[in-house]
């Protein structure tokens, strides 16, 4: 074999054991999924094959998941919101100190290696009904019973803030980090406040930073069925959760398939969008 | 906006992030049987309840294992891959990076299902295997991203020297490339092993019956009520997974200080 063909093939056998992973793994599936959500489910028996639109009728139609996934969009959009009101001056700030920059860096990264369902459980600790909230309020006289602070929609924001809020920062970091300080001093020797030079020159600049915490914030908080379990009522269901039921519960794996390409297609069309305007590049730096 | 408000502002932040986590820590020291507060005195019985709580020992058995071999084969895909991509002139490798990229992008619910149903049809039902290539498959990207920033930082000098000297590049990758990118391949294999060790979002869905890893040990015990018991088991999970990735980054620092780099 020749040099050249050897360095041509050489990376495809490199390429060849991740990419056959991702394609049997991902790929395939999602096609197959696709596939199967216009199955029909049987009482008893095989699904039936076949082309049946039945599922992404009811997907589509119903107003119970109508509803549901509305409130999932609405649910995830507060979640960002909360995140960016509270990691953007924290970002700044990290961004700005001088000293101990670093330790305050690696605080941040420290929530990332904390579990997801502690974080998420640590809650009921704090607002349970013998949680350090309630016993703080009843041992200073405010009040004599424990209030029923858990299990609602705000509990379940407040868990998802909590665990989307390190994306949040890390993204405007990398953003704020990468802009030169002396535009901030040129634009206040030009007259400019502090408060001007950072909503005319370092806000608009780090806008992608923010953008990018926002879609990741945005994307995994809509994506989630372990909150509102943990933390939510009966009532507060995610559209996750109706996937987690409908194959877990009900066994209805067409029907579960067609609502979780629905999902895939809502949080793709907000990709896609983000993509258009922002681009891809700007993400991957955050997570790399 | 002063300087003194925004200090203020992001110690508040931080205190959000950490208080609940530090009451959990403390909680799993109380003496109390019942419930969280008040606190009645200091105890280790909750870890020790937890030392003789066989279901809690099987799930960490099986959280370590899961969580090695994630590692292991993510890691290995990962490094080779990431060496083509920066390696090689791939024609389509835009493609190709999204691709491997792309299960980070597809919500874990979506792929949870589809590869489960998949597998399924094939009749491979749920397994301890389909639980590995769903966490490698999740963990993959990862890794990819953290080799292939490091990979692109190594100069490639340095590799020509040793095959114009007589190595092969066998040699070359295993005395040249790989010394130089073990901090990346270390970084990216400790994050597969605790994003594996951390994740139920696609584990609930892809756990055989009657195993359980740690996360969704603690999910079940949940479904009764929040016990000093599940405080201690996540204290024992955040010093696994901090403290090892910080005593990770403590070697790694002082192997680096060794050989002068």
């Amino acid at each position: 074999m020749s040099v050249e063909a050897r360095e041509k093939r050489q990376p495809w056998i490199l390429l060849s054991p991740a990419l056959a992973a991702v394609t049997l793994l991902l790929l395939v599936p999602l096609l197959f999924i696709v596939v199967y959500s216009f199955w029909l489910r049987s009482a008893v028996g095989p699904d039936t094959q076949g082309f049946h639109p039945d599922n992404w009728q009811r997907a589509l139609t119903d107003p119970f998941y109508r509803y549901i996934l509305l409130n999932t969009l609405k649910i995830a959009a507060i979640t960002t919101f909360f995140c960016a009101l509270l990691g953007y001056p924290a970002a700044y700030f990290i961004t700005r100190s001088q000293g101990n920059k670093l330790i305050l860096l690696l605080l941040l990264m420290l929530p990332f290696w904390i579990s997801y369902i502690i974080r998420t459980m640590s809650w009921i600790n704090i607002l349970g009904s013998s949680g350090a909230l309630n016993t703080l309020l009843i041992s200073t006289g405010i009040t004599d019973s424990p209030i029923q602070m858990l299990y609602n929609e705000a509990t379940v924001i407040l868990g998802l803030v909590h665990f989307l809020l390190p994306f949040m920062v890390l993204n405007i970091y990398v953003s704020l980090d990468g802009i030169d300080t002396n535009l901030e001093d040129a634009a206040t020797s030009l007259g400019a406040t502090r408060w001007q030079a950072f909503t005319q020159v370092t806000l608009p600049l780090s806008l992608p930073g923010l953008a990018a915490g926002g879609l990741l914030c945005f994307v995994l908080g809509a994506g989630t069925y372990i909150t509102p379990l943990i933390l939510g009522g009966p009532r507060d269901a995610m559209f996750a959760n109706l996937v987690l039921e409908a194959i877990i519960t009900q066994l209805n794996w067409p029907m579960g398939s067609a609502l979780s390409l629905l999902l895939l297609i809502v949080l793709g069309a907000v990709v896609a969008v983000y993509n258009r305007y922002l681009g891809m590049s700007q993400l991957t730096k955050g997570l790399g | 906006m002063g300087w003194s408000f925004i200090r203020a502002y992001t110690i508040l932040v931080y205190l959000f992030m950490f208080l609940p986590v530090a009451v959990v820590v403390l909680l799993s020291f109380n003496q109390n049987q019942f419930g969280s507060f008040p606190m009645t005195g200091f105890s280790f019985r909750w870890f020790e309840a937890l030392w003789n709580n066989d279901a809690v020992m099987r799930a960490f058995r099986t959280s370590l294992i899961l969580g090695l071999l994630t590692a292991a084969i993510s890691t290995t895909l990962g490094v080779l891959a990431s060496l083509a991509l920066v390696r090689y002139a791939v024609p389509g490798k835009n493609l190709i990076t999204t691709i491997l990229i792309a299960p980070i992008l597809v919500p874990e619910v979506v792929l949870a299902v589809a590869l489960l149903l998949f597998l399924n049809w094939l009749g491979i039902g749920k397994s301890f295997a389909l639980l590995l290539a769903g966490h490698v498959i999740f963990t993959l990207p990862f890794v990819i991203l953290v080799v292939q920033a490091r990979l692109v930082s190594i100069r490639r000098d340095v590799e020509e020297a040793a095959l114009s000297l007589g190595a092969s590049p066998m040699q070359t990758f295993f005395s040249i490339t790989l010394p130089l990118l073990m901090p990346a391949v270390a970084a990216g294999a400790l994050f597969a092993f605790t994003i594996s060790f951390d994740d139920i979002t696609g584990t609930l869905f892809w756990k055989p019956g009657g195993v359980e890893t740690v996360p969704t040990q603690i999910f079940s015990m949940l479904r009764n009520s929040i016990s000093p018991e599940i405080n201690a088991l996540g204290t024992v999970m955040i010093v696994m997974t901090v403290g090892l990735p910080l005593l990770g980054a403590a070697i790694a620092r002082r192997l680096a200080t060794k050989r002068g780099m």
